[in-house]
């Protein structure tokens, strides 16, 4: 046996590109949860990894992107959705994946996001939500909650944030779920449940920012956080989106929108096909 | 002889020093969106908008886009603005570039000079600005932190001058200039206050036919930037390029009233020509190569050489003029361009410099060097083997490679 042999091995090796490695996260960050979470998803279900699109925007968490070992794109800010669009409409084999941050969909994005919801796109966004933007040195965005500490709020953010889950619900999406990176199991299963279903979907994924935004909010290290969550997680079935406002002391999680709803795609083809059966139809006539 | 103000010197980096030169100019809406190497500028001034050092509206807004919209507004109803951005997010405001000098909204703009996606880089490289050229900004280029705080109290004085009304880019490059720390010497606040001034608003007709201010004003009711198609369109295109005429004898203007207050000066404030008197090659650049270009002159003049250095400040207004009379003795231009013109057969700068020297009296050898982009270092050995090339042109007369890429693996 040589030293290679005797070298560890992560389980999800395959899953990710190795040259890439080291990541750039800091240490107890929630992006690695994430992604070890929608790995194993993918490990779980034995996904053909050719029909596996990752697309990313830009921030700490769109370096997902470029972590992963299958066909990915690190668009530009914001863009990741539009970029999804486009791929799944081209090819719709594919199982489109969207990996990116709050600031990235909500902000510069948001329109976006909206829109691709609306027309029930069948995409799967997985949202890393921090609070901030952790990438640039953790400014506020539209998930700040209000009073928090941020490099632009130093006496505290007096914008309202968006409810992302709401926000899904009222906009069409099929899916919409809320976990922190602490309910890794329960994660993992939201993200085969949407990869498996039709249109699109959201995870908001409540994810800890130990180097900027929770340091400097005072909320302790990586652990103390995840026990914070643990505190404050209340799991419901179907809870009403609009009333799953997130505060220090209750963050509600789980599934808040599971219904079935043709996605664009499928629309567009059944109706492409209709009409060119009524023209072939009528050029027989 | 001048009367330099006391001043004094802080550590700062560009960002900050743009920071502190906003802060000393009374700014009354700041609006941005945060992109690296430009995030600093907009932290630190929140700071000062916290402490209650400024008096100022201090908006994060969703996207560069709506950042610039943000401040076109403000500006249109006579308030001063100011935004901060590069790279990606100056490409998202492109729109609205337009947009703000078709209005004749003097925003001011710092640009930390960025590579533009893709592939992403963080980096320096002057692509995002340079394809704004044509947006009617005028552009200013500096070279150091210093350069960049004094610029930025002058950009105002600039935009805002009533024969100019056209929004100014300050524009430095990433991380060598933003976010290295240098010795920035700093007037008093009352003196750029008072440099700066209140913010003048000239007089224009309105709907009803009289004099009213030109500002979105409930008391004189005035729209900006309606429709207006082939009647007057045209008329109002042909100001802008009117107004960037007069911009650059405001600049020269502003530029030195400020130097008999600070005792600096930045050549004429168009252009910064170093060692060019005799000079019989030299190189032309903006940004922070002037300054590592500067030190291979000194040391190619110590040697006899006669080498010269021609930085622009400006690159719009073009000062075509300035650049022709700088350049008269030279035998062999290398313009050394930090973009390029895909396809275009050169980089802008080079194009520009060309079509200033068509028309000199002894037309001069013109070749370009695309170097730097995506933050390669350009390092002084690189800048002689430039200089060493010109020599070669100059004694043969015979150019091999007009166009060449400078550090680069080929
Ligand atoms: C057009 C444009 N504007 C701004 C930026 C700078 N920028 C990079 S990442 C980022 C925010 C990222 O925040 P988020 O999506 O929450 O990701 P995180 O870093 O928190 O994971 C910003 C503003 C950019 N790259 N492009
Ligand atoms: S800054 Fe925050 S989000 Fe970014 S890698 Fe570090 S901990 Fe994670
Ligand atoms: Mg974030």
């Amino acid at each position: 046996m040589n030293n290679k042999d005797l070298m560890l091995q992560h389980p999800l090796a395959k899953y990710l590109r190795q040259e890439r490695m080291p990541h750039i996260w800091c240490e107890g960050c929630g992006n690695g949860i994430l992604l070890n979470s929608f790995l194993e998803a993918l490990d779980e279900l034995q996904l053909d990894l050719d029909n596996i699109v990752v697309i990313s925007g830009i921030g700490c968490i769109g370096r997902a992107a470029g972590y992963v070992n299958v066909d990915s794109f690190h668009t530009t800010h914001g863009r990741a959705i539009p970029f999804a669009t486009g791929v799944k409409l081209a090819n719709p084999q594919l199982k489109v994946v969207v990996i990116s941050g709050d600031g990235d969909l909500f902000a510069i994005g948001g329109n976006h996001f909206i829109h691709a919801a609306r027309r029930n796109v069948d995409i799967k966004v997985i949202c890393a939500n921090n609070f901030n933007y952790g990438m640039t040195g953790g400014q506020y965005g539209p998930t700040t909650p209000l009073e928090a500490w941020t490099t632009t709020t130093p006496y505290g953010n007096i914008e309202h944030p968006f409810n992302l889950v709401h926000l899904a619900a009222a906009s069409g999406a099929v899916y919409a779920a809320r976990w922190t990176t602490l309910q890794v199991r329960r994660l993992k299963a939201s993200i085969k449940k949407a990869l498996q279903k039709e249109g699109f979907s959201l995870i908001e994924v409540i994810s800890p920012c130990p180097e900027i935004y929770d340091r400097y909010n005072k909320l302790g290290t990586a652990v103390e956080v995840m026990k914070w969550f643990k505190l404050v997680s209340e799991v419901h079935k179907a809870y009403d989106p609009a009333k799953a406002v997130i505060t220090k002391n209750r963050i509600i999680i789980g599934e808040f929108v599971d219904i079935e709803k043709p996605s664009y795609g499928r629309l567009l083809r059944e109706m492409t096909a209709q009409v060119k059966e009524d023209l072939e139809g009528e050029n027989t006539k | 002889m001048e009367i330099t103000q006391e001043q004094k010197a802080f550590a700062l980096n560009g960002d900050e020093a743009i920071a502190l030169a906003i802060k000393q100019s009374d700014v009354d809406v700041v609006a941005a969106y945060p992109i690296t190497p430009q995030t600093i500028i907009v932290e630190k001034f929140s700071e000062y908008v916290a402490d209650g050092e400024v008096d100022t509206e201090f908006v994060c807004t969703e996207s560069e886009h709506s950042a610039l919209t943000a401040c076109l507004a403000a500006s249109a109803t006579g308030v001063r603005t100011f935004t901060a951005s590069a790279s990606a997010g100056l490409a998202l405001m492109h729109e609205i570039l337009y947009v703000t000098a078709g209005c004749r909204a003097p925003v001011v703009m710092a640009v930390t000079n960025r590579a533009l996606s893709a592939p992403i880089n963080i980096h320096c490289d002057h692509s995002d600005s340079m394809v704004e050229r044509d947006s009617s900004w005028i552009q200013i280029y500096v070279e150091n932190s210093q350069e960049a705080y004094d610029s930025i109290i002058q950009a105002f004085r600039v935009a805002e001058h009533p024969d100019v009304l056209l929004p100014v880019m300050v524009c430095l490059d990433a991380f060598f200039l933003s976010h290295t720390l240098e010795n920035v010497q700093v007037l008093p606040d009352e003196t750029v206050q008072k440099f700066v001034g209140e913010r003048s608003i000239p007089l224009v007709t309105g709907h009803e036919g009289k004099n009213v201010p030109f500002k979105l004003d409930p008391a004189n009711p005035l729209t900006i930037g309606p429709l207006d198609l082939y009647d007057y369109y045209f008329e109002h295109k042909r100001q802008q390029e009117e107004a960037m005429q007069m911009a650059a004898s405001t600049i020269v203007q502003v530029h030195d009233e400020y130097g008999q207050l600070s005792g600096r000066r930045y050549g004429n404030g168009l252009v910064d020509a170093y060692r060019l008197e005799d000079a019989d090659i030299a190189t032309v650049c903006v940004g922070s190569t002037a300054g590592t270009t500067k030190s291979v002159v000194d040391t190619l003049r110590a040697k006899g050489v006669k080498a010269g250095l021609l930085r622009l400040r400006t690159f719009r207004p073009l000062p075509i003029a300035e650049i022709r009379n700088s350049l008269e003795t030279v035998e062999a231009v290398a313009v050394m361009d930090r973009s390029n013109s895909f396809g275009g057969n050169g980089g802008p700068i080079y194009h520009e410099i060309r079509h200033a020297l068509f028309d000199a009296q002894a037309r001069p050898h013109v070749v370009n060097y695309i170097y730097g982009l995506g933050g390669r270092d350009m390092p002084q050995s690189i800048i002689r083997n430039i200089y060493t090339d010109l020599q070669e042109i100059r004694e043969t007369g015979q150019v091999n490679s007009y166009v060449q890429f400078a550090g680069v693996r080929e």
